[in-house]
């Protein structure tokens, strides 16, 4: 695969990350390194701490143990680190979490106008930017209730894509859409990564695996268990339960 | 492919609703019957005594032929159900800021006026200082009114208005503070609630009155009023608080988690996120807590202000008027129940308007 689009520069960096929910174990020393411009497909059976670690990555959930960097920035409990962090980590979630009592349009200006304080106008037209790429520009005056699942999850992603971020996170963002509206969320998404987006992505649509990622990470019990590139990972999985899962969801 | 088809008819017959709603088996008959005849002894008899046989004009008890009920009782005390004890020559200054704030409220009802963010800043600032000016007087060679003058309707809605702004941002705040991370805004919210909501309003209000210028320095004292007004806003700001919490816990996590992922800050997540749909989710709870405080003011009695129904006990008492109980009370429950069904029905408009087509 041509990797001319990844940089030198690592711009996500996991120390030994461990994090404990009471007494359960979900990440057992996590390391990791992303480049720049690197899209990277997570995968792994459910509790497998997949979502739990990228959610650790903008500090949804704080990690105990370890070392989290993003951008040079390590991830403490100083708000100030999280605050610079979040306005550069966009993240998309398995059910959009737009927000209900603002149209589309406000839904993707707020962020910009309150944290990074541009003004209205301009806030509104990089707004109307992204939601034509997302290709639902005619929308925007909506209230998200007022769209279907496919739709809502483009806005989500071009409310993120406002912030202008340098890495965007997904965490299983067609798990909770319908068929029909996945290949619609998906093709936003590889378009996204063909642009030189630093991504992450939380998923188990392993077509979308096979053709954007450079890596594929398999975690199970809170572990990387295996890192490949997406031909090898499919083609010639290494260990026992990568073999075991993705018989599982390649069965159909 | 088919044509679209309308669906059958629901309008029935009007003899088939009643025999649906009304006789639908034996159990719906015999109470219908009942319910029918209870009806038909009383309320013509209610109706004649209210408005046929009733005394409408007159200036005394004279006037009353006793045959029905005896409305001059009102007329003749009309100004001081509405006025209190403000001295009559002054009741201009009284109707001036109810027009001025009604004048100042009309816009707020146009969709297309702009300004509306100023207004609001402006009655909630700008129009109380005014109003402070109208009725105590004292500057501008306004006569001074004192507060123990002041009674009757105006009374009520002067305390009615001011608890029920006050509340609710007090409510909202200490509502966060409860389910803040910080242990002690957590322990001083907890204890605050539970203090207000575990004693009766009465005792705050005696408390208020009596034992808290016990505390307060040599010479400094506090309005009455302003006593009375702080107690009943405490009260309900503790019972707002828990309606708001409730609407809190409503909000689902990844609201939250959105609005971190975006990197708003506390209070902009709070603000533009978590709290205008928590409120919204909650304006019955809120409607509910307003309507509370406003026919709780009727208890300031006690503390010895004669607000509507206090006026109202007073001139009962007159030994002119004596045995007009019920027209009094009917009198008082009827604005009572004006102002408590018109917050009512604003509220299910206001909930309509903020319908956003989510849940």
């Amino acid at each position: 695969m041509n990797q001319s689009h990844i940089k030198e520069e690592i711009v996500i960096e996991l120390n030994n990350v461990n994090k404990w929910y009471g007494d359960f174990h979900v990440l057992k020393d996590i390391n990791l390194k992303v480049k720049s411009g690197e899209r990277i497909v997570i995968c792994g059976p459910s509790g497998s701490g997949k979502s739990t670690m990228i959610r650790c990555l903008n500090r949804l959930e704080a990690h105990q143990k370890g070392d989290i960097i993003i951008e040079g920035t390590p991830l403490t409990n100083d708000i100030r680190n999280i605050e610079v962090i979040r306005k550069d980590v966009g993240m998309v979630f398995q059910h959009f979490n737009l927000f209900p009592h603002l149209s589309v349009l406000d839904n993707c200006c707020l962020a910009p106008q309150w944290v990074k304080k541009v003004p209205r106008k301009e806030a509104e037209e990089t707004a109307m930017k992204y939601l034509e790429r997302v290709k639902i520009p005619d929308q925007a005056l909506k209230y998200p209730g007022q769209l279907s699942g496919g739709q809502q999850q483009r806005v989500a992603i071009a409310r993120s894509l406002c912030m202008n971020p340098n890495i965007m996170l997904f965490d299983e963002p067609t798990s909770a859409l319908d068929p029909e509206m996945i290949k619609e969320v998906l093709d936003v998404m590889v378009e996204l990564a063909e642009e030189g987006m630093t991504m992450l992505c939380v998923t188990h649509e392993m077509g979308f695996a096979k053709k954007v990622a450079d890596r594929v990470i398999f975690m199970d019990g809170g572990e990387i268990i295996e890192e490949n590139d997406p031909h090898q990972f499919f083609d010639n999985p290494q260990s026992e339960r990568t073999q075991l899962f993705l018989s599982q969801i390649l069965h159909n | 492919m088919l044509e679209p088809v309308y669906s059958p008819a629901f309008k029935k017959h009007p003899l088939q609703w009643i025999q649906i709603n009304l006789f639908y088996d034996w159990f719906s008959s015999v109470m219908t019957l009942l319910v029918g005849y209870l009806l038909v002894s009383f309320l013509p008899a209610l109706i004649d005594w209210i408005f046929i046989s009733a005394d409408w004009f007159g200036s005394s008890r004279e006037d009353c032929s006793g045959e029905g009920a005896c409305w001059v009782f009102i007329g003749a005390r009309f100004d001081q159900f509405i006025y209190g004890f403000y001295p009559p020559e002054e009741y201009w200054r009284v109707n001036l800021a109810t027009v001025l704030l009604i004048a100042l409220m009309v816009p707020l009802f146009f969709e297309n006026f702009t300004k509306k963010a100023w207004l609001i800043a402006f009655l909630l600032i700008g129009y109380p200082v005014i109003a402070k000016i109208l009725f105590a007087g004292g500057v501008f060679g306004l006569e001074q009114v004192d507060t123990e003058q002041w009674g009757g309707l105006m009374l009520t809605l002067i305390i009615a208005t001011v608890g029920i702004i006050a509340s609710l941002p007090i409510g909202i705040l200490v509502a966060l503070g409860r389910r803040s991370e910080m242990p002690i805004i957590r322990w001083l919210c907890v204890s605050f609630i539970e203090v207000m909501r575990g004693v009766p309003l009465i005792t705050i209000l005696f408390m208020a009155s009596v034992m808290l210028p016990l505390f307060m320095p040599e010479g400094v004292s506090f309005d009455k009023l302003m006593r009375a007004m702080i107690g009943i806003t405490l009260f309900q700001a503790a019972y707002m608080a828990e309606v708001i919490r409730g609407g809190l816990q409503a909000i689902p996590k990844g609201q939250y988690e959105a609005a971190d992922s975006l990197g708003l800050n506390y209070f902009q997540k709070m603000g533009f996120i978590i709290l205008p749909q928590a409120l919204k989710l909650v304006i019955p709870g809120i409607v509910n807590t307003f309507i509370a405080l406003f026919k709780d003011t009727s208890l300031i009695l006690i503390i010895g202000l004669f607000e509507l129904s206090g006026i109202m006990k007073a001139a009962l008492n007159d030994p002119d008027w004596l045995g007009f109980a019920i027209e009094g009370y009917l009198f008082a429950a009827l604005i009572y129940w004006i102002f408590c069904f018109g917050m009512s029905r604003y509220s299910m408009r206001v909930e309509a308007k903020l319908n956003t087509g989510h849940r």
